[in-house]
């Protein structure tokens, strides 16, 4: 089982669209999952199932129901989701709360919790998708341990590609688990000069940075109408290719 | 992904009587569910390739007996084994390149995987062989609730069966099946109740397997190698005889064709022990019969059983060669190698020999033949001294008769008997077990289990002794007889003398296991069951 996360501290960079094609993608071959960890449920919405948890997200990360239970088949094959819940919105309390320790199941650290929350599906998928909400928080700090790849979009500007630095730089420096990082461009516009540059001066030679980039695309703004991966609705359009391209960088093998 | 299926079949009975079509009946069910869902057809649906499966069992349907059925499907992203409880929901499932069905195979022959795993031991050693084909057309809709989402599909199967690939086929009644999404339980029950309520659709109450093998007017489980003659207490005792015997006949001619196309080493199995059932009952019974048939028929089944001796022999050393070669100490399963291949070229060359013996006019005509004088006998009633006497009164004097002979036999070994006087129990054994065995359906059933129960762990005991000897002295005669070709490397023939120890030593141990044995069937105990048994019939006999 190979974890992935689209992870971006800036918001509406394409975290959501990137997780949702390529979990659809991934699912053509291998047994996949998609966590909705957003409680704005994005991802959710565009699978057309509900941002409910039963027993909402305390009885998930306190390990009285197991995540399985939460599981919904999404209507493509091999291709499964734990939906977003509105009580995600204080994931980070629920996340540090019982550090006292008298929850089953409960490690003494709250920046392990997913990961472990994860560790009983292992049989079961070959892929884990983990769909972040934007900022800092306790929540991003268990994707940071959970995942094997962090997927990060950027908008091509020089600050981005600055906080990219800083990022990788961080990851270089935590302790134990390491995460990959693959950042990649998203909603790159042909049209402005801004984008070609940044682009064309990153992906030059730069280990970290996918040689595909995903153009900005009306089609692609178009999956919350369809309410499916453009994958899916429109497998031969050039997002769909984009997005392909891109998985074909990412996919083990 | 969906788990759970609830299935249904378009009941053929009602629709003929309302002049239905399976059409009009679909866009009833469609109608039912679009109360509550939007129909649609399965997005990824093409009219893709019919989807052609293969049900594989055991001669003597141990798969199905088990409650399990395995199938071969060829597919577009390659084929694969697929095994099913009772409920149709696959419990294992294996790709399986380059199978062909029609080709028996054993399950040890599989590569590893998870279906080979469940059906080894179970199936071993009988091969796997083709039942029953079927070719379906599926269609699946999707059932959307309002947010558009699929919570549940409706497959729909309509199938053409055939049995084991050829012969006239037959269509099966349109099947459908509920599959549950992952996570949409409550809507799966809700659309299998509204199709339920639809008229002329009835819950499936049989795998498709079962529905393919009764529309095609296959009794699966119809072979068994037990006895199983439907004789009963005041039936004339000729006529039971008769019965019982034919019931052995079709048991061997039943595995004749296994044995000549050399599917399985259970068919010749079967096929000795129908022999050898049919001469005790001529030896222990025949006087019910006519005189000069029963004894030249005695003969003609002395001379098959001979010509099976010399295969079973070599089967037996090569279907226990893997466990053997384990148990070396000194020894390597390498070395024994060359006295593999040895017993494999011996044993094609007896098999040629049988083979020639089973397809000459000589077994023709003696099944035959032996056939007509038991239909005779069976519809006819013999005349004669035994006139009168019924199958209860024949099955108690018989039975006690063999048990007594047992007992007295038994009793008089000491440790310093010879050894034939275990091996002439053991016959003696073998007699009386084939008398309760043919009798069986006469007896109270847990009084039955319990003497047979006792008996077959004497004649376990007898057997480990005698066949513990006779391997020791066969694996002497094929020592010689691979020195005698040069093909006797003195490393395998180490090894073979390994083998032969090892097989006097469990000799030994059954010599010292038999008194025990003897006593628990025979002593007092096991004379009270047996006296139970056969009732007050018996001790009227043993007078
Ligand atoms: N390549 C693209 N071309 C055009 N529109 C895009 C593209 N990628 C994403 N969008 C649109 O941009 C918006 C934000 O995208 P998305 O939700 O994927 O970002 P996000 O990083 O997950 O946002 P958030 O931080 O709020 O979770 C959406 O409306 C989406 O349809
Ligand atoms: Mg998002």
């Amino acid at each position: 089982m190979t974890v992935y996360a689209t992870y971006n501290i800036k918001g509406g960079v394409g975290k959501t669209t990137a997780a949702v094609n390529l979990a659809h993608l991934s699912a053509d071959g291998g047994r996949t999952l998609l966590w909705d960890l957003d409680p704005q449920g994005a991802a959710s919405f565009l699978f057309r199932v509900k941002p409910k948890v039963k027993g909402g997200g305390k009885a998930l990360i306190r390990g009285t129901r197991a995540l399985d239970g939460a599981i919904k088949g999404t209507d493509f094959d091999n291709l499964d989701l734990v939906p977003a819940d509105f009580s995600y919105r204080t994931m980070d309390l629920l996340l540090n709360a019982g550090q006292s320790g008298n929850d089953t199941g409960r490690s003494a650290k709250p920046a392990l919790r997913i990961a472990e929350l994860l560790r009983p599906l292992a049989a079961d998928y070959d892929a884990v998708f983990l769909d972040c909400p934007p900022g800092i928080s306790l929540v991003s700090e268990n994707v940071l341990h959970a995942a094997d790849t962090l997927l990060v979009p950027l908008i091509p500007t020089t600050l981005s590609v600055r906080t990219l630095d800083q990022f990788t730089e961080f990851i270089a420096g935590m302790a134990g688990h390491r995460p990959a990082v693959l950042a990649f461009f998203s909603m790159v516009d042909r049209r402005k000069r801004l984008h070609q540059q940044a682009t064309r001066g990153l992906s030059a030679g730069r280990p970290g940075v996918a040689r595909t980039a995903i153009p900005s695309l009306s089609l692609i703004e178009q999956m919350s109408v369809h309410r499916a991966p453009v994958t899916a609705f429109a497998p031969r359009s050039k997002a769909a290719c984009a997005y392909r391209a891109l998985w074909s960088e990412i996919r083990p093998g | 992904m969906a788990s759970g299926l609830r299935g249904f079949v378009l009941d053929t009975e009602a629709a003929a009587a309302s002049a239905r079509t399976a059409d009009d009946r679909m866009a009833a069910v469609h109608a039912a569910l679009a109360s509550a869902f939007t129909v649609t057809a399965d997005r990824g649906a093409r009219t893709g390739p019919a989807r052609r499966r293969t049900w594989l069992d055991t001669f003597d349907w141990r798969l199905y007996r088990a409650g399990l059925a395995l199938s071969y499907e060829r597919a577009r992203r390659g084929s694969r084994l697929v095994l099913e409880g009772d409920d149709g929901v696959p419990q294992a499932t294996q790709p399986a390149p380059r199978w062909q069905p029609r080709r028996p195979r054993l399950a040890a022959d599989l590569e590893a995987g998870p279906v080979r795993d469940r059906i080894l031991a179970l199936t071993s050693p009988r091969a796997l062989l083709p039942v029953a084909a079927a070719v379906s057309t599926v269609s699946v809709s999707r059932l959307l609730n309002s947010d558009g989402k699929t919570v549940a599909r409706l497959i729909r199967d309509d199938s053409t069966v055939t049995a084991a690939g050829h012969g006239p086929a037959a269509a099966l009644p349109t099947r459908l099946a509920i599959a549950e999404v992952r996570g949409y339980p409550g809507q799966a029950r809700r659309a299998a109740r509204l199709v339920a309520g639809v008229p002329g659709v009835a819950p499936a109450t049989q795998p498709v397997v079962k529905a393919a093998l009764s529309a095609l007017g296959l009794r699966p489980g119809d072979y068994s190698s037990g006895v199983d003659a439907e004789v009963t207490a005041q039936m004339p005792a000729s006529a039971a005889v008769a019965i019982l015997l034919l019931r052995l006949l079709d048991t061997l001619e039943a595995n004749t064709d296994g044995v000549l196309r050399d599917i399985d080493t259970e068919f010749l199995h079967d096929l000795r022990v129908a022999v050898r059932r049919s001469r005790s009952a001529i030896k222990l019974l025949g006087d019910v019969l006519p005189e000069g048939p029963a004894e030249h028929y005695g003969a003609g089944f002395k001379w098959l059983g001979d010509l099976t001796t010399p295969t079973r022999d070599l089967d037996v050393h090569l279907l226990g060669f893997d466990a053997t070669a384990r148990q070396l100490l000194a020894a390597t399963a390498a070395d024994l190698q060359p006295f593999r291949a040895f017993l494999a070229r011996r044993r094609a060359r007896e098999f040629r020999r049988l083979a020639t013996a089973l397809r000459s006019a000589r077994f023709r005509a003696l099944a035959d033949d032996w056939r007509k004088v038991l239909l005779e006998v069976r519809d006819a009633g013999i005349p004669g001294s035994r006139r009168g006497l019924t199958a209860a009164e024949l099955a108690a004097s018989r039975t006690a008769r063999a048990f007594a002979k047992v007992a007295r036999r038994g009793g008089a070994i000491t440790p310093e008997s010879p050894a034939e006087s275990l091996h002439d129990l053991r016959k003696r054994c073998k007699e009386l077990r084939y008398l309760l065995e043919f009798f069986a359906p006469l007896h109270d059933p847990a009084a039955y289990r319990k003497v047979v129960g006792d008996l077959k762990k004497l004649q376990d005991n007898l057997g480990e002794f005698q066949d513990s000897q006779v391997q020791r002295e066969e694996i002497g005669a094929l020592a010689d007889a691979m020195l005698a070709e040069g093909a006797a490397p003195a490393a395998t023939l180490l090894a073979m003398g390994e083998v032969a120890a090892r097989l006097a030593a469990s000799q030994a141990e059954a010599r010292e296991q038999f008194g025990k044995r003897f006593a628990a069937f025979a002593g007092p105990a096991g004379q009270g069951h047996v006296r139970v048994l056969l009732g007050a019939a018996a001790s009227e006999a043993a007078r």
